[in-house]
């Protein structure tokens, strides 16, 4: 968090002293006033310059943007980032040639990019923020092929009667599946064992 | 490679100033070792190692390009 404190004839003019020094806007700023300052008799007797304190706020979002891009670049996948927001979640949307590399085997990268943003986000946020991060509207493949497989696992359950784990998956993913199989009478899912290793369970109702 | 991690970690600190990475080249490997400032030792390790690992795989993607292993250590 950058801040400064400023003087000047007026309080005026040692905000914009303080503005110009930080190369900022007054609506990204968040300005307190330590001294008002006195005129004094004729300007010269007893004059107090005024002092202002000046801190710029973060916008988490800009700071989050800024992040992957820089990430990107380090990476050698330079990334446009386009972001959404949709009341406390975020999207960030990334666009670029080497896009894959950046993805990772069954998102592993993307995911892990997207808990740092999160983090980055959050460090600044006033209020919690969910972010998501996606790229090629990877997150909606991976959304399909999870409907798919649950429905599949589910007909394997019911075939063999038998419970059937999954892969341990993140949070979100694990959502998916739960709703996907909700409306499905005939098998019941649960998750079990402990981050990172939580799993989805489909069995079969009996 | 080094610009990756501290990229990756400034941000996610409070004293960016602290942080320190040293870099080990062998044969087959090289190894990155990580330090910040000790107060900042949670937020790069993160609740079960999750932060921890979520860089690492960010700076393992990293690697995947070139021939030699690459393996990230955090030490105090």
């Amino acid at each position: 968090m950058k801040q400064i404190t400023a003087t000047g004839r007026t309080v005026e003019e040692a905000v914009e002293s303080a503005l110009a020094q930080l190369q900022t806007t007054k609506d990204r700023t968040e300005i307190t006033i330590i001294d008002e300052g006195k005129k004094g008799l004729f300007g010269i007797f007893g004059s107090r310059p005024s002092v202002v304190k000046v801190t710029v706020k973060m916008d988490p979002i800009e700071e989050a943007a800024s992040y992957l891009k820089s990430v990107g670049e380090q990476l050698g996948a330079p990334v446009n980032v386009e972001v959404n927001r949709e009341g406390k979640q975020i999207e960030f949307v990334l666009t670029g040639d080497k896009i894959a590399l950046l993805i990772g085997k069954r998102g592993q990268t993307l995911n892990s990019l997207q808990y740092l943003t999160q983090l980055v986000v959050n460090r600044y946020a006033d209020q919690y923020l969910t972010v998501i991060v996606d790229a090629e509207e990877y997150r909606k493949r991976r959304n399909d092929t999870l409907i798919q497989l649950a429905q599949r696992l589910a007909q394997k359950a019911l075939k063999t009667g038998q419970d059937m784990a999954l892969e341990p998956m993140p949070s979100y993913e694990r959502k998916i599946i739960h709703s996907a199989l909700m409306g499905n009478k005939r098998v019941k899912t649960f998750s079990d064992g402990n981050e990172p290793h939580r799993h989805i369970v489909i069995s079969p109702v009996k | 490679m080094k610009d990756l991690i501290l990229t990756i970690v400034k941000p996610l600190v409070d004293f960016p100033e602290d942080i320190q990475v040293n870099v080990h080249e062998e044969d087959q490997r090289v190894t990155y070792k990580l330090s910040v400032s000790k107060s900042d030792m949670g937020k790069v390790i993160g609740k079960q190692g999750r932060v921890a690992k979520a860089i690492r795989t960010v700076v393992y993607a990293a690697g995947s390009s070139q021939q030699k292993k690459i393996f990230l250590e955090i030490v105090e």
